[in-house]
């Protein structure tokens, strides 16, 4: 229907903590529509992925204007919203993915320094 | 002739109508059709149940679908909450009559990342009211947005948007906000939602609760502009319009009895008109539940329905006082023509008690409401606040053409006019029961202080209960002034022994007339006799002078013949 599957080719950052984790990551972008934010937003999402991930991924995109049930099943409000369903915990980020540093907090990428809470 | 600037056809603006009581006609018809409609007030005010409450009677009763967005409570919990108002949504919302959607935003779980929009929401709420054709929607509480999600800017300009792509598609919307300190509502919705604002408020003055509504605004429509108060119960919201309450209902010609024949002729005879108001005070234990009480039984028997609301005492104690004289107020119970309504007034605010009253009365629809007694409302110095309920009160009873009937309780010490004065004016027929205390007794007197369109006695009369209902007897009023109880009976009696004192002289009087008369005529008999023989001697003697004379003329004739003389 309206999901799209990717598969990027693997490089490795070996001190990404995600790598040494080894863990599956799964992502969904939820958007409505092609519009310009939608697709700044998946291009953000594929770079950073590419940069911190190894390939360990999946990114699902999902177009609520094709599926609109689906915004409530998730609650989802907000267009662009990036669920990370793997791993666990969930963690929900909105917005077109420009402020990297934020995405990577979001996400959990990033060890937070500790003054920083 | 037109007026210039008059449009030649008037337009009303489109109203929803709610079918809430009393809400349509303060609104005048309802909510702005297709527009959005403004809910504020503060935490348990009832802005979720007004606005439920609008989409269920919708749903059934106006075939409307209605969407409801809640952004605070879960489906299940809403659905738990408005069961005791006997709404049920399960049943609405799987005959596809309501959508329910819980819309959670949990601030912890999001974080930010560049410009985003809500579309999300406006693809839920479309999926909501296209499903269901909807016609009304709901957004509960939307503010709830605000402190879940970062950057407000964004939030408002979505919001800007989502109030106009609302009135684009015609539903009419209520949105509820919390109250603001100083605004009415904390994030400014005002602005945005501007075409009908309704407050809601709750207070607690004297340890009464009071729900009051307002119409802040209504661009577009007349609306009342006052606070109503409103309640909340088993049959959902209730307002309470006063603007239907004016001086302007029709007045009966048509008379009912007071169930005492002796006061109905005291009311020139017919007794009270119908749609007026009646109060009976009296210092304590004068009787003036039972007067109300045998009022209640005449109307009974005529087949009117009573409502009787009672303050003081409770329903079974009150039929148990009054089979001691006689009355059996249980028949007409288990009839249905009659109904109690008991409460301290002290349980609730006026207000509340004023709403408790029209909505028992609409749907019981009495021709008879008995308030015994209406000075338990009198708390402290509120005497006029409970002028003012009273006088709405008696407002909605003569809109309806009942009949009121109050008691009162006077204060012995204090003039017992001058302490009612607080209702005074809204009184049409006036007794006044009195206590008379003379020769060591306390008996009780009733007089009509004032009755409006009648000529009303303005004799005082004992009154007495006694065991086959009340007696109204005549004061006795002699040399000392008014007498009643024993002295009245004494006096009585003596009454009837100087009567009978006069029939004696007056036969003795006449006895001797009649001798009299006798005596009188036997004189007459006897003179009469005495002239008869006096009579029949002159008569004789008479005749013999007469005789004499002849013989001399004859002799002298004869011896003029005998002469040959020329006689």
């Amino acid at each position: 229907m309206g999901k799209k599957q990717t598969t990027v080719s693997v490089r490795r950052r070996s001190d990404s903590p995600a790598a040494q984790k080894k863990e599956r990551w799964e992502l969904r972008l939820y958007i409505a529509g092609k519009s310009p934010r939608a697709v700044v937003a998946l291009r953000n999402l594929k770079s950073i992925c590419e940069e911190q991930l190894n390939g360990r991924y999946r990114i699902e995109v999902i177009d609520l204007l094709k599926n609109p049930r689906l915004a409530r099943d998730n609650q989802i409000l907000a267009v662009p919203t990036l669920v990370r369903k793997l791993p666990l915990p969930v963690r929900n980020i909105i917005g077109d993915l420009s402020n990297t540093a934020r995405v990577l907090v979001g996400l959990d990428l990033i060890q937070r320094a500790p003054e920083r809470v | 002739m037109k007026k210039r600037g008059m449009h030649p056809q008037r337009r009303v603006l489109a109203k929803t109508p709610t079918n809430i009581q009393g809400l349509d006609e303060i609104t005048g018809g309802g909510l702005p059709a297709g527009r959005p409609t403004l809910v504020c007030g503060g935490a348990g005010c009832g802005k979720t149940l007004l606005a439920m409450e609008f989409l269920v009677r919708g749903a059934t009763e106006y075939n409307e679908p209605g969407v409801f967005l809640s952004f605070e409570e879960t489906e299940k919990e809403l659905t738990a909450n408005v069961a005791s108002l006997g709404f049920d949504l399960n049943a609405l919302v799987k005959r596809k009559k309501i959508w329910l959607e819980h819309i959670r935003v949990e601030r912890g779980e999001i974080s930010q990342s560049g410009e985003y929009n809500l579309e999300g929401l406006f693809i839920r709420i479309h999926l909501a009211i296209e499903t269901l054709h909807a016609k009304r929607v709901v957004l509960d509480t939307i503010e709830s947005l605000f402190s879940e999600l970062p950057d407000p800017h964004i939030l408002r300009a979505e919001l800007r948007r989502l109030f106009g792509w609302l009135k684009r598609k015609g539903v009419t919307t209520i949105i509820t906000a919390e109250r603001g300190d100083g605004s009415l509502t904390r994030q400014g919705l005002e602005e945005y939602v501007s075409d009908c604002v309704i407050l809601l408020d709750h207070r607690v003055t004297d340890q009464a609760s009071i729900r009051r509504l307002r119409i802040v605004k209504y661009r577009g429509s007349t609306h009342g502009t006052n606070e109503y108060p409103f309640l909340i119960d088993e049959d959902g919201f209730s307002v309470l319009p006063v603007t239907s309450l004016g001086l302007n209902y029709r007045s009966s010609q048509e008379r009912i009895s007071s169930g005492i024949p002796r006061l109905d002729t005291m009311l020139s005879g017919k007794g009270y008109f119908r749609g007026s108001t009646v109060l009976v005070s009296g210092t304590a234990g004068t009787g003036k539940t039972s007067i109300a009480t045998q009022f209640v039984d005449a109307a009974c028997r005529r087949g009117e329905r009573v409502l009787f609301f009672t303050f003081e005492e409770s329903p079974g104690q009150l039929i148990r006082n009054m089979c001691s004289i006689g009355i059996e107020l249980e028949q007409w119970v288990k009839k249905g023509l009659l109904r109690f309504h008991a409460t301290r007034p002290t349980l609730y605010g006026l207000e509340t008690h004023l709403t408790t009253c029209i909505k028992m009365v609409n749907s019981f629809k009495p021709g008879v409401v008995v308030l015994d007694p209406i000075n338990a409302f009198v708390v402290g110095e509120n005497q006029v606040e409970v002028k003012t309920m009273l006088l709405r009160l008696v407002d909605f009873f003569k809109m309806n053409r009942i009949t009121a009937f109050c008691t009162s309780l006077t204060s012995i010490e204090s003039n017992v006019e001058t302490t009612d004065i607080y209702v005074s004016s809204l009184i049409d027929t006036w007794l006044l029961l009195r206590d008379i205390e003379i020769g060591g007794e306390r008996n009780r007197a009733l007089y009509v202080l004032k009755s409006r369109g009648m000529a009303h006695s303005n004799q005082i009369r004992e009154f007495r209960l006694t065991d086959h209902g009340i007696e109204l007897l005549d004061v006795y009023v002699g040399a000392e002034g008014v007498l009643t109880g024993s002295a009245r009976l004494s006096q009585e009696t003596r009454d009837d022994a100087d009567r009978l004192l006069r029939q004696q002289e007056i036969l003795r009087k006449q006895f001797d007339l009649e001798r009299k008369r006798e005596s009188m005529e036997a004189r007459i008999a006897l003179l009469r006799s005495e002239f008869q023989s006096v009579e029949s001697e002159a008569l004789n003697e008479i005749g013999e002078d007469r005789g004499r004379t002849k013989v001399v003329v004859q002799d002298r004739v004869k011896m003029g013949k005998s002469r040959k003389a020329d006689v």
